[in-house]
């Protein structure tokens, strides 16, 4: 490669890179700044007391816990839902088949927000019908997301299990059957161990796509909260470092679960190719336990823990009171700034300029999303910043706060 | 003993309007290693499905040791199919695999790795019932096959082309012995392939089939030397064919008029013939031999090509239009090679040569 092409790929490459984990990155600076507003500079104080913010929101804590709840019963649900399609789906003729897919994978294209007020009122109407205890069962929260959820979840986990199914070679089953095993045998011993991997990649896709849901969610949670909606609502009425967070927080649980698995899958393949006792790291027994998945994902637990325990020690209540005397002296100057140019003016006589000079000490209503360099020069809005939060600041929250599952 | 035997009545299979099995009637005894031996798309395959269970026959009755099996699925069935590809299952160990049948009638973890490790020695591999399958190696792979087929003795084994997959070497090793297994556990082994060489050595009777027919049944050098259709003598070994009308009849043997001439041989089957039918007369390239003179049943034609194979050379030539193949044992003299389109008379012995009525031939 000449040099001019590997220096553009290069290029190419950190471009690619910084708009891959940039927003990520920046993100994750911002949960420890104690500035009200999420952002990196000015870089006021090191914090961890965002963390205690976020724990403490009882509102998000218990969406959490209905999260959890509603995404358990979708995986009880959506995953056996979504094998069945898919194991019909592959014992029918080609013609019926392309009906049933279509029938059953329409619920993905149709909008959330149909799904969930349809899902509302078929419930509720059946309830109605059958009225007393069945009323109250059927129109719960808990109740109507799950359905609602499992209408089109169902279909991403049946995807899974086609795609699984597709490289399963229908002679094993054959096979079993032919050495006298009966069609439940056969299935149990034979096809389901096959599936494994795949109940695995569709309970964890349906864990995450419940998890995250909004749209059908918003409506079928009735008067309760997710935790999607309640961080929606939360966004909705203004944002501050606690979101970024629970960014940190997420990042870190993919993080640890990434190399965990990437430690399963080197240690699978190396046993696999049959050259493991050469390897110069399995042939060693301490690497050999080191590199163990189990070991590395107590290790990393055990730095998550430390650091975790370190960040509750830390205590930032000095710095930020420093900076708050700061910002109240060099607010004080500007008002006595003003004050003189005001008398000097007066004492002129002269024209009125205030307004256009005084543009300064006229808080934005942008508050200091958009100033951050020049803040220190026009410190004078700042204070009013996070009680005066940018209608467009909160818009950009929620795509952070999701990243991307690899 | 057990009876074993297998009994098609009648047997036709379709799939909508096409017949893969038409009219298969055929006994096959307990014990016997019986072939089927057919090109590619003949109905092997479906006709073994038939036998073991996973299809019913469209027409016709299945027997095995006397019982019809109608309705009896492939589990109850006292057959064991070893698949084309083998299908062994890549989750199990070896030994997981082979106590499979034992599994799921119910045996104790202890009598399966006993059974499955009788079974090892049996197929000559003690010890690799730890190993993963994807550790074997192809020839492994399919004695592991073979040995989980007879892990409850069933009283038919059945082999779809089993040894299709593997290479030259493996496959000649492979079917002394497979003929070993079977001569030791003495259960009837109903054999599919559309490899003749396999069919011929291991086989006490082979079935030849073409496009759902069986066109002929019998012991190999019967098969050989005696086929009783167009088909048969074109499929199985090299043939040369000669097409001609009939010119007469004299007892056993026929004589035909022909492109290259008049030609006479054997009736197939005494069979008779009227003047003027369309047949065609068979000869092997070993029974063509190069002569000085014309004379009766002699041929003159030109050489195409020859190729030296060290025991015998192979010579192939052409009159008017019919390609004809020589086979000629070396006797050692160097004799002088032929140039290509040198004239060449072949001659044969009138009884080595075969005439049957024309019909379709296996394609080369
Ligand atoms: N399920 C089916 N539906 C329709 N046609 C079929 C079906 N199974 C087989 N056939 C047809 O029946 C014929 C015989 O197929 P079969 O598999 O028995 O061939 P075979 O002799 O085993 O060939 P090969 O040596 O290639 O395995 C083929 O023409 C095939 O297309
Ligand atoms: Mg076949």
């Amino acid at each position: 490669m000449n040099p001019r092409g590997s220096v553009f790929s290069a290029a190419y490459a950190l471009a690619f890179f910084t708009f891959l984990f940039g927003p990520l990155i920046i993100m994750v600076i911002t949960a420890f700044n104690s500035s009200r507003f999420p952002r990196v500079t000015p870089w006021e104080c090191f914090t961890t007391g965002w963390f205690n913010v976020l724990i403490t929101n009882d509102r998000l804590m218990s969406g959490l816990l209905s999260s959890l709840f509603i995404g358990i019963g979708v995986i009880v649900v959506a995953v056996p839902v979504g094998l069945a399609g898919a194991l019909a789906l592959s014992e029918l003729s080609a013609r019926l088949r392309a009906t049933l897919y279509t029938v059953l994978i329409v619920p993905i294209l149709i909008p959330g927000v149909v799904l969930g007020i349809s899902t509302i009122v078929f419930w509720g109407q059946i309830g109605r019908t059958l009225g007393g205890p069945a009323q109250a069962f059927f129109y719960n929260g808990y109740f109507l997301t799950i359905a609602g959820q499992v209408t089109f979840i169902s279909a991403y986990a049946m995807l899974v299990f086609i795609a699984r199914l597709q490289r399963f070679d229908a002679t094993q089953t054959e096979a079993a059957l032919d050495l006298g095993a009966s069609p439940g045998q056969a299935f149990r011993k034979i096809l389901l161990p096959f599936l494994a991997p795949a109940i695995g990649s569709a309970a964890f896709i349906t864990l995450l796509a419940s998890f995250e849901n909004y749209n059908t969610t918003v409506f079928t949670i009735l008067s309760g909260n997710t935790f999607t909606t309640a961080l929606a609502s939360k966004v909705r009425h203004g944002t501050d470092p606690s979101l970024s967070a629970l960014a940190v927080i997420i990042i870190s649980i993919t993080l640890i679960g990434a190399l965990t698995h990437e430690a399963y899958i080197r240690r699978k393949t190396l046993l696999d190719s049959g050259k493991a006792e050469q390897s110069a790291i399995f042939g060693n027994p301490v690497l050999r336990l080191l590199t163990h998945p189990g070991a590395v994902l107590a290790l990393l637990l055990c730095i998550a823990g430390g650091l975790v325990w370190l960040g509750s020690k830390h205590d930032s209540s000095v710095c930020e009171a420093g900076i708050l005397e700061e910002k109240r002296a060099i607010q004080r100057q500007l008002q006595e700034e003003q004050r003189s140019r005001i008398d000097a003016q007066k004492k002129a006589g002269g024209q009125t300029q205030t307004p256009a000079e005084g543009g300064a000490g006229n808080p934005s209503p942008f508050g200091g999303a958009f100033t951050g360099g020049l803040a220190p020069e026009s410190a004078a809005p700042e204070p009013a910043a996070p009680s005066n939060p940018s209608p467009f600041g909160g818009a950009f929250n929620p795509g952070t706060l999701a990243p991307a599952p690899e | 003993m057990r009876n074993r035997t297998v009994l098609l009545d009648h047997v036709s299979i379709r799939f909508g309007d096409f017949t893969a099995v038409d009219n298969a009637n055929l006994k096959i005894d307990s014990g016997e290693f019986f072939s089927f031996l057919g090109p590619s798309g003949c109905g092997k395959t479906t006709l073994l499905r038939c036998i073991s269970g996973f299809s019913d026959p469209t027409e016709g009755k299945v027997l095995i040791g006397g019982k019809d099996m109608k309705g009896v699925g492939p589990n109850k069935r006292p057959t064991a199919l070893i698949f084309q590809h083998l299908a062994l299952f890549p989750l199990m160990s070896v030994a997981e695999n082979i106590a499979f049948p034992l599994e799921v009638r119910g045996a104790s973890k202890k009598d399966r790795r006993k059974r499955a490790d009788e079974l090892l020695d049996m197929i000559a591999l003690p010890g690799i019932g730890d190993k993963k399958v994807s550790e074997l190696s192809g020839g492994q792979k399919q004695r592991v096959a073979i040995a989980r087929a007879l892990a409850v003795e069933p009283d038919i084994l059945l082999l779809d082309e089993p040894l299709s997959a593997l290479d030259l070497k493996l496959r000649q090793h492979m079917r002394a012995e497979l003929r070993a297994i079977q001569q030791r556990v003495g259960v009837t082994f109903i054999y599919i392939t559309h490899d003749q060489g396999e069919a011929l050595t291991m086989s006490d009777r082979v079935a030849v089939m073409n496009s759902g027919v069986i066109e002929q049944v019998g012991a190999p050098n019967v098969i050989y030397n005696a086929p009783r259709t167009a088909f048969v003598a074109s499929f199985v070994g090299e043939n040369n064919a000669i097409s001609g009308k009939v010119a007469g009849q004299t007892e056993g043997m026929v004589t035909l008029n022909t492109p290259v001439g008049p030609v006479s041989g054997r009736a197939a089957g005494g069979r008779k013939y009227k003047p003027g039918e369309q047949c065609s007369l068979f000869i092997r390239p070993e029974q063509l031999t190069l002569t000085g003179e014309a004379g009766p049943n002699t041929i003159s034609a030109t050489l195409r090509s020859q190729a030296f194979e060290g025991a015998s050379t192979h010579l192939l030539a052409d009159c008017a239009g019919t390609r004809l193949r020589l086979s000629q044992i070396n006797t050692g003299a160097a004799a002088a090679p032929l140039a290509p389109g040198a004239a060449l008379t072949l001659a044969f012995a009138p009884e080595h040569a075969t005439v049957l009525p024309a019909g379709p031939m296996a394609s080369e």
